[in-house]
């Protein structure tokens, strides 16, 4: 009986306060910018650098890497030319 | 190298160089701001990456059809550009979108197909490394899924409902926003008509590699 009356007593406090409270988006919705806690905010800048270094580098990187794969095969085919003779 | 593809690179390679001056050029974006020049690589890059798809898909298709290892060597050739460029849509969307949005992704239909996309035609380039022989025609086919995908992809900001901005975004873009897009655009076509022409000659080259070992086991 004490312990209901507890529960009771519990629920009768909690109760409103839960009602009241705002429920939390999902982290998969649409979170308008003015919304999200300074903490988490980016600034621009960064993520603009971000954006077009990587557009660098891998673009680079693939030009590298492609230059580096035709000049082993050119390699290749005058050793197996010059053996084939 | 060819004199078309060396002025294709050079082309390119100075476009790029100017590209940061002409996006600078450009006005901030009114809700947006800063970040929305993102959309200047990130647009002809998700572009270069459906265009990889397309020519992978057709050079498939014919391949298939006429066994003419031409059409193959172009179609490896344009998967790699479409998982590169695949790349490069898929890193600086979220970069764009953690700013725009406050999320770095959502499940959408046009990011969902997107990654789709992506994932096909890296599963061609695995297939082809370590498919063994006979991986080719088993490659065109998934191929063709790409091909398929690519229209999907396209109208799907205009069919589902998505935080993405829809395809009518690039014509009713002010004059000032559109100079520096189109410039970007032609930059990245010219520097995937490039890889996508030297890629090829190195299958080609590779092909003759296998020729020549096969000409030596036979003598």
């Amino acid at each position: 009986m004490r312990h209901l009356r507890v529960l009771l007593t519990l629920a009768l406090l909690l109760g409103p306060a839960l009602a009241g409270a705002q429920p939390q988006p999902s982290p998969d919705e649409f979170v308008p910018i003015s919304e999200i806690p300074p903490e988490e905010q980016i600034p621009a800048i960064n993520l603009v650098a971000a954006a077009y270094g990587f557009v660098w580098v891998a673009v680079l990187g693939y030009v590298w890497s492609l230059g580096g794969r035709l000049k082993k095969a050119e390699d290749e085919i005058a050793r197996l030319e010059r053996k084939g003779r | 190298m060819t004199t078309a593809v060396k002025m294709q690179l050079a082309a390119a390679t100075l476009m790029f160089a100017v590209a940061p001056w002409v996006i600078n050029a450009a006005p901030h974006e009114a809700t947006m701001g800063l970040v929305y020049k993102i959309y200047f690589f990130h647009m002809p890059s998700a572009w270069m990456f459906m265009l990889g798809a397309i020519v992978a898909g057709v050079a498939s298709a014919r391949f298939l059809f006429t066994k003419n290892p031409k059409f193959d060597a172009t179609a490896v050739a344009a998967a790699e550009l479409a998982v590169l460029f695949g790349l490069l849509t898929l890193v600086s969307g979220p970069l764009w979108a953690r700013k725009a949005w406050g999320l770095w992704w959502v499940w959408d239909a046009r990011l969902t197909s997107s990654l789709m996309l992506f994932l096909i035609f890296l599963a061609y380039l695995l297939l082809r490394q370590f498919g063994g022989p006979g991986s080719e025609k088993l490659s065109a086919g998934l191929a063709l899924f790409g091909l398929a995908n690519v229209p999907f992809i396209y109208v799907s900001v205009n069919v589902w409902r998505t935080l993405h901005p829809k395809t009518s975004v690039v014509p009713t873009l002010p004059v000032e926003m559109g100079r520096p897009l189109w410039f970007c655009v032609t930059a990245f076509l010219l520097l995937f008509l490039a890889l996508l022409s030297l890629r090829s000659s190195l299958e080609r080259q590779r092909a003759r590699i296998d020729a020549l070992y096969l000409a030596e086991d036979e003598a």
